[in-house]
Order: C-alpha cells, then structure tokens, then sequence
C-alpha cells in the first residue's frame, strides 16, 4: 500500500526539497514512523515527544482533519492522500 | 523588501478594520517562484479574538488545495493587532518560526487607530523577526486609509 504525502515547505529540509514524498502505515502514527526511516527529523517536526500532534501543525487524511478522526490512530487506506500544513496562527 | 500593489494593501486594511475588535488574518498567494504577491485570500480567525489568530483548518485546507492546483505559493502572511502595534509578539515569531510558512512576508496591521492604520513586514525565522521595508506599486487611493510605518533607516519613498 502507498500514501502520498504533501509536505510544507517548512518540512522539505527534511525530504530533500521535495513536496510529494510516499509512505506506507495502516495509521497515521505507522506512516509519520514508515516516513521518519528515508526523512529523517520528519516525525519529531510533527509528533510530540508524547506521542501527540504538534499544537500548530495540521495533518488531513484526504480533506479531514485528522483532530476528528482518531488523530494519529486515524485509519488509512492505499491511495490515501495527506497533506500536512502549519497551522498559521500567532497572539499576544 | 515586500513589492506589493497599493490596491492589495488597501484590501488586507479593510479585512483588518471589517473584523476589528478581532484579529483578521489572510494571505495573499502569487504563482510559485515569482515571490510576487497577486491573489488576496481572506481567512477565517477560527479564534475569533481580539488577542489570538489561527486559521480555521478546513478552510486553509481548501485554500492549498485550489493553491497547489494553481502552481501558487503563499506570499505574503498578514494578521492584524487591533491594540498593540504592528510587530510581531513573541508567540507571532515562536509560533512562525517552529512551524511556519517560512517563504512569506510576515505583514502586521495595526488598527488601533480608527482612521489611520500602520502596516509593517517581517521575515520571521530561528526566532528572529527582522523587518523588512515595503515599496508599495501602482496608484494610490487620493485618500490612503494606511501608512507604512517601517523604521526610518529602511524607509522607500515612493514617486506617483
């Protein structure tokens, strides 16, 4: 099985400059690991120390956010396609 | 330097004043490795605050996806202060730094002043926001409802 996997600009020190880059996992957590082994530094970029999302990094597995979806337990399928994009925020 | 068009200015203003007391926040996006900013995109502040801004996700998710299909990339950054000046805070730059779009001009917007606001740019990495000035192109309004309020060493007059 194959995901493709759109990666931010900020992220693409990590993949070589490339913004497409696939994967493999049956969750999420599976393919951010599967991805971490040819990207290396990619995972710690958007999951915690604790096994959480990063509080300003959006993932959507086709057009969910995956918040609503079991976050990193959020299930995939082969040709799935997700996107991960800060979250652009900022206050006082 | 941010070249931008005068009317895309005066459009991320009337976002800032139309949302005022809240923080607006937006983009303008232009075709990918022109650094060119050319299609003002308004976003939702899913904060809806006065002190905080986040884009609400299922729209920027729709937003990139129509960019992508383009082949346009963010350019320009904005948010709005609706009480403080038009400088980063220390969360704009933490926030922008870990996790940011790190290709754009980082614009602010103060509209703590009813009838002029001050928009200011910044580029904003490792924790650093360095500011920027901004040459504004084509014709202004006969009444400028902004005014760009970057430091004096870096001023750029502009000739109409």
């Amino acid at each position: 099985m194959s995901v493709e996997v759109r990666v931010p600009t900020i992220l693409r020190s990590h993949t070589g400059g490339q913004k497409v880059v696939s994967g493999s996992g049956d969750t999420l957590a599976e393919l951010f690991e599967n991805l971490d082994a040819a990207h290396t530094g990619l995972k710690a970029r958007i999951v915690t120390d604790e096994g959480h999302l990063h509080r300003f990094v959006n993932v959507y597995v086709n057009d969910e956010d995956v918040r609503f979806i079991g976050g990193l337990e959020a299930k995939l399928s082969d040709g799935d396609s997700v996107t991960i994009l800060p979250a652009v925020a900022g206050g006082m | 330097m941010l070249r931008i068009a005068h009317e895309l200015v005066e459009a991320v203003v009337a976002h800032a004043r139309a949302d005022h007391p809240d923080e607006a926040c937006g983009l303008i996006v232009g075709p990918e490795g022109t650094g060119e900013p050319r299609r003002h995109v308004p976003m939702t502040n899913a904060a809806r605050s006065t002190t905080f801004y986040e884009f609400d996700a299922e729209e920027w998710k729709r937003v990139y996806d129509e960019m992508w299909d383009r082949d346009e990339e963010v350019v320009v950054a904005y948010h709005s202060h609706t009480a403080t000046e038009a400088r980063p805070s220390r969360s704009d730059i933490g926030i922008a730094s870990e996790m940011g779009l790190p290709q754009a001009h980082y614009v602010l917007v103060t509209t703590r002043d009813p009838d002029i606001a001050e928009v200011r740019s910044f580029r904003i990495a490792d924790g650093e926001a360095a500011e920027e000035p901004i040459e504004a192109v084509g014709g202004a309004d006969a009444v400028q409802t902004y005014k760009f309020a970057h430091s004096p060493d870096s001023t750029v007059y502009d000739c109409h």
